[in-house]
């Protein structure tokens, strides 16, 4: 067992590592994109398609399908790749990402592309959309579980709050926000903008079960995802302590890198880095 | 003086009808049961009612939540609230994603009359008419109001439907069929056409009947579905009495007669005059004084279109 523990985290790192160089190629490529935010949120991403969620590539609509919800929409990038390595779409389709008449827009539209649940762009809209989904499992007596990853930057956004206190009210254990804590938004990091600490003791004080984990350490992001031993009748928090532009020295906690796309040289040594990383 | 009748009863109870005969459908409200009149809903089904509280961003998310897991949900708030605060949401979790959610804006226009501007929602129709995907209807009278419940509870999609509380009359016959994106021809007349929404409706039919006394035989259309509008009734309209007249419950600024307007001048312009709120905040008053302040009363109605062939005549 524990063999197989040690596979497939070294599975799930590989795959990681598989995406981030076809997503920086991607944006490259389309000239757009929001690497840092991708490459924070891409380690999250693939322990729940890969490990967590039950979903179903060829049945994108299955009524009790575990729903993810990207609420940073702006990383549709990451999705992109994550699902359609998962088999949503092609893995050709990802060289459309932002050109004209793409279904690939900048932010994710769930009228197109299968496996999108929502269509997410302006920030604050997944959280109540998972509310609505997880009480809808709720009202069915249905075991499908309902995920909404969010960004730090984004809880500015008084609309989850109203979330957080409906899905705490309604005791939607049925619920995980993922919290992606890069600590940078797109100016400057959350802290010096608006802070957000003590950001466990929100959510705690919104009535939710909280957890805190290292969001690119696979183990504990599984341990975490898997674990049955949340407090029952509370919605669940786990607040991912990640870095922008994580796997890519030069990017790495440097806020230049929210949506600045590489110059061919920078791209090219972030691919080689990447390359090593796996090797090594 | 025929009865009278608030339209929010008969919402309730197709509603109530329409849960019934669909297990799917559940209603999402931000403290607004009284106010909406689903005290009887949440009797009848106590699990499918979702009170979010004051939070209209939210209320909104969660219906396109309830929608994605298969539920019909009706949204039901105080328009100017309902559309204001979660346009973003209503645009975007709704209309974009097409969601199967109906919002059923209450107390639209105004309905608030003393509570004041804040309360006034005199530019719902403007706001959601401007988004794709979007249908808009305001039924004008309890049958009709209970015919788009059940029509929008059937189709796929996004709606907005605005409801008054202010009184009106059934300006429909027992065998009316309320049909989306269908204009109903309440009087025939080639002089003038008057074509209204909503609890203007009834008063447009009223100014009709003043006018056979100035020996004007104008026609009353209702305009009951804003989005999508009914293009073929708007240029027929244009034909026949070469003269329009609009009245709404709303700001003049993008709403009925922004909507007729753009059609009237791309296919069959004619001269026309657009009633409504003049692009200002309504003073304190009753929503019957403010009607009548801004001349939205069958006289008013009549002036218009009296002002409107007397400058036709003279151009």
């Amino acid at each position: 067992m524990a063999q197989d523990r040690e596979d497939q985290l070294a599975a799930l790192r590989r795959k990681a590592n598989l995406l981030r160089q076809r997503d920086l190629v991607m944006i490259q490529r389309a000239g757009m994109g929001h690497i840092g935010g991708d490459f924070s949120a891409l380690d999250i991403l693939v322990t729940l398609y890969f490990v967590v969620l039950r979903v179903d590539p060829q049945h994108p609509d299955a009524p009790d399908r575990d729903r993810f919800i990207l609420s940073k929409g702006h990383c549709a990038g990451a999705l992109y790749n994550t699902i359609a390595e998962v088999g949503f779409f092609p893995t050709s389709e990802l060289e459309t990402f932002m050109k004209p008449l793409s279904r690939l827009n900048g932010h994710p539209d769930r009228t197109k592309v299968p496996g999108v649940e929502a269509s997410t762009g302006p920030l604050g809209h997944g959280l109540p959309i998972g509310v609505g989904a997880a009480l809808a499992a709720r009202l069915d007596g249905a075991a499908w579980r309902t995920y909404v990853l969010t960004g730090d930057g984004e809880l500015q956004e008084g609309s989850n709050w109203e979330a957080a206190m409906a899905a705490a009210h309604y005791g939607l254990d049925n619920l995980t926000v993922i919290i992606d804590r890069n600590r940078l938004q797109q100016g400057a990091p959350t802290e010096d903008t608006i802070r957000l600490e003590p950001l466990a003791d929100k959510w705690r004080a919104f009535g939710w079960a909280v957890r805190e984990v290292d969001g690119h350490d696979y183990a504990a992001l599984l341990e975490m995802l898997q674990s049955e031993s949340w407090e029952p009748g509370r919605p669940r928090c786990l607040i991912a302590y990640t870095h922008k532009g994580q796997g890519v020295s030069f990017m790495c906690d440097n806020v230049d890198w929210h949506h600045r796309v590489p110059t061919p040289e920078e791209a090219e040594r972030a691919l080689q880095e990447l390359r090593e990383a796996v090797h090594g | 003086m025929s009865q009278l009748y608030d339209c929010r009863d008969a919402f309730a109870q197709a509603l109530e009808e329409a849960a019934r005969n669909d297990p799917r459908i559940v209603v999402v409200i931000n403290d607004s049961l009284g106010s909406s009149k689903l005290k009887g809903f949440k009797a009848a089904f106590p699990q499918r009612l979702v009170n979010v509280g004051i939070a209209e961003q939210n209320m909104v998310g969660v219906a396109a939540g309830l929608a994605n897991g298969g539920k019909i949900p009706f949204v039901s708030g105080a328009s100017p609230f309902l559309t204001a605060r979660a346009l973003e949401q209503i645009k975007v979790d709704l209309a974009y994603s097409q969601a199967n959610v109906k919002l059923c804006g209450m107390s639209s226009g105004l309905a608030y009359g003393e509570l004041g501007p804040t309360h006034h929602s005199i530019e719902d129709l403007a706001w959601t008419r401007a988004i794709a995907n979007l249908s808009v209807i305001v039924p004008a009278d309890p049958r009709e109001t209970a015919q788009a419940v059940h029509e929008v509870a059937r189709l796929s999609g996004p709606f907005f439907l605005r409801i008054s509380r202010m009184p009106v009359p059934q300006v429909h016959p027992a065998d009316y069929r309320f049909r989306l994106g269908k204009a109903s021809w309440l009087r025939q007349g080639s002089d003038v056409a008057i074509i209204a929404t909503g609890v203007m409706v009834a008063r447009a039919l009223e100014a009709a009947t003043l006018l056979t006394n100035d020996g004007i035989e104008a026609a009353v259309i209702n305009m009951a579905t804003i989005r999508p509008l009914d293009r073929e009734a708007v240029i027929e309209a244009a034909r026949r009495s070469g003269a329009i007249v609009t009245v709404e419950e709303h700001t003049v600024y993008g709403g009925l007669g922004g909507a007729v307007a753009e059609v009237v001048v791309t296919t069959h312009p004619v001269p026309m005059r657009i009633l409504g709120v003049p692009g200002v905040f309504a003073p304190t008053g009753s929503p019957e004084y403010l009607l009548e302040h801004f001349g939205l009363t069958p006289a008013g109605i009549r002036a218009a279109a009296l002002e409107l062939l007397k400058a036709r005549a003279e151009q």
